[in-house]
């Protein structure tokens, strides 16, 4: 290929939410990667001011709507440690089942509907061959394992999308006996699915290394809700409410979202630094029939973060069966909410990464001040970085497939545009 | 020789928004892609495949309120080459929450000022009617999905595909 010439994407495909890349070579140098996540920021850091509390975990979920159920949950936790509210364990409970719920469905769309395609040389999996017997499987495991997931959320949260049941303080209705049955049922019929996509994603032909660090927060029973602490592969753990303090926002006036870097450095969040970090505190179940698999980490290879989300699928349906087979929900109010003054942080694991909110409240319970730091910022530096030494690389390739070569890249990072377009600090100069 | 079914063809476009409404359509699909990959040609979804040109389309769903002057340029070419234009969510319908920023005093407006010049926002974000013409509303938040059923049907008969 030429030694000096322009890659440039606009609204690329299959990923959440809008985003266009640049990429500048000179003298077989990278000279510019320019990742301009194009989504309009909506401004919802400064919407929440001035709000009542209860209601702004509401209003904060409009920030996404594949992983609403992440936003409402993490303003939820933000605003009970704000204004000291207690909550019972039954609550936790149907979080993590929550959480799962959310997992299930919002990796099943990415992994099955966005990275799926690329692996198996087809634009969409609209295109799949129906006369093909493992394509025409596939089509109907990618809408049986997102439905059953679907279903989980329905049970627990009321809907997938833009959940109502969940409330500050707890739940506004517990699941009745006779609906859990039918969920159980459903999580199960596709767990086998589930095994077979993670037997293709270990076959992954992508390979891409290049050394990084990799951020979660510890949950001890791998939910993806609770926890205090943040790990880093750098062998440091950090109370998570103290998470901002480490980070250091970076100016990126091309872009309508944030990066960020950890302690000075890049570093990723998501299914991969998870599985590289925590996977000894996945279900048993899934770690007896997840074997060969889990045992690919820790690994630098983005593409297996397709594998780590696959593997998280099989995790929330033996977790989540476990739950919702060994519980008996009994009806139940939520906490009582009494406004305080206060500043508490939310922290959860989001199916892209970690997400973090800080939620400061008046005395007569009103927001006085929030600031969100979301995955998808965290990692933009992370994927520039990752896309110059792809194109460095690859220097040789057809523009074309050089092309093709960093979409696949930037899609197996799962990024959500959506949440990304928020900033921590407004002002760049 | 049989002849080819005709099939509608739908576009499918979001602007200021969260997308929950792209999401239900890809929820909708988990029960209804082998009647839908029958009967609709998504011809431009950026959810489901690579971007195409923008042409031909027989009824596009929108997404999103209006932000920018790019929004409302694209908003019109998609007017433009299409028969129907249907307005989905609540911010499409009413311009909310996306237009959040309209309500902010003037302390707010200053502080967000630099970035709405800096990217080109518009001083007002405004629902897709403001700016084109809209056959259809599919209001909530996200989209009630029986009111989009009954809409999308209406289509498919419109067009002889149902």
């Amino acid at each position: 290929m030429m030694h000096s010439f322009d890659i440039t994407i606009e609204n690329l495909s299959k990923i959440e939410g809008h985003t266009d890349l640049e990429v500048c070579v000179r003298n077989r140098k990278v000279q510019r990667v320019h990742l301009k996540i194009s989504e309009n920021k909506r401004f919802y850091t400064q919407a929440i001011r001035g709000k009542p509390a209860q209601g702004a975990p509401h209003l904060m979920s409009r920030i996404c709507g594949t992983c609403s159920i992440a936003h409402l949950l993490c303003c939820i936790q933000g605003v009970e440690n704000a204004m000291g509210i207690q909550v019972s364990e039954q609550t936790i409970l149907l979080r993590k089942l929550a959480m799962y719920g959310l997992y299930l469905r919002d990796h099943a769309l990415h992994t099955y509907m966005f990275s799926l395609p690329d692996m198996l040389g087809k634009d969409s999996i609209l295109d799949f061959d129906e006369k093909n017997p493992k394509e025409h499987e596939l089509i109907h495991q990618c809408f049986d394992v997102k439905a059953a997931g679907n279903a989980l959320s329905t049970l627990v949260a009321g809907r997938a999308v833009h959940a109502p049941l969940p409330v500050v303080g707890g739940f506004t209705k517990i699941p009745k006996k006779e609906e859990i049955k039918p969920v159980v049922q459903q999580l199960r019929s596709v767990r086998d699915a589930v095994l077979e996509l993670q037997e293709i994603f270990m076959e992954e032909k992508f390979n891409f290394h290049r050394k990084t660090h990799y951020v979660s927060l510890l949950c001890p029973d791998f939910n993806f809700y609770t926890g205090d602490h943040i790990c880093t592969s750098k062998f440091v753990c950090i109370p998570s409410m103290h998470y901002l303090e480490h980070l250091e926002h970076q100016v990126m006036p091309y872009s309508q979202a944030s990066g960020y870097e950890f302690e000075g450095e890049t570093y990723m969040v998501g299914a991969l630094a998870r599985m590289n970090l925590n996977n000894a505190y996945l279900h048993k179940n899934t770690r007896i029939d997840a074997k060969k698999a889990i045992a690919i980490f820790p690994t630098n290879n983005i593409f297996f973060n397709n594998l780590a989300q696959s593997i998280e699928m099989l995790h929330c349906i033996d977790a989540s069966m476990d739950i919702l087979q060994n519980t008996t929900f009994k009806d139940e109010k939520s906490a009582a909410v009494i406004p305080k003054a206060g500043r508490g942080v939310g922290v959860v694991e989001a199916p892209r990464g970690t997400l973090y909110y800080l939620i400061e409240t008046d005395k007569v319970g009103i927001i006085s001040h929030a600031d969100i730091v979301v995955p998808t910022g965290q990692n933009q530096i992370n994927i520039e970085q990752d896309i110059k030494k792809l194109v460095e690389d690859n220097l040789d390739l057809p523009k074309k497939e050089l092309q093709f070569e960093i979409e696949k890249l930037i899609r197996a990072y799962d990024p959500c545009m959506s949440c990304a377009a928020h900033f921590l600090r407004l002002k760049w100069v | 020789m049989k002849k080819t079914p005709r099939k509608l063809r739908v576009g499918w476009f979001s602007f200021a928004c969260c997308e929950d409404s792209t999401i239900m359509m890809t929820e909708m699909l988990n029960t209804r892609w082998q009647e839908w990959t029958k009967k609709i040609d998504f011809v431009h979804a950026r959810i489901l495949r690579t971007e195409k040109e923008l042409k031909n389309i027989d009824v596009s769903f929108v997404e999103g309120a209006m932000a920018t002057d790019k929004d409302i340029r694209r908003v019109k070419e998609i007017r433009k080459n299409s028969k129907y234009v249907v307005a989905i969510g609540a911010c499409a319908v009413d311009g909310m929450p996306a237009a959040q920023r309209n309500l902010f005093d003037e302390k707010t407006k200053k502080e967000i000022g630099y970035i709405l010049e800096h990217f080109r926002h518009r001083e007002k974000v405004v629902p897709v009617k403001k700016v084109i013409k809209v056959d259809d509303f599919v209001a909530g938040c996200p989209m009630q999905e029986d009111v989009f059923l009954k809409v999308l049907d209406k289509y498919l008969k419109k067009f002889g595909v149902a």
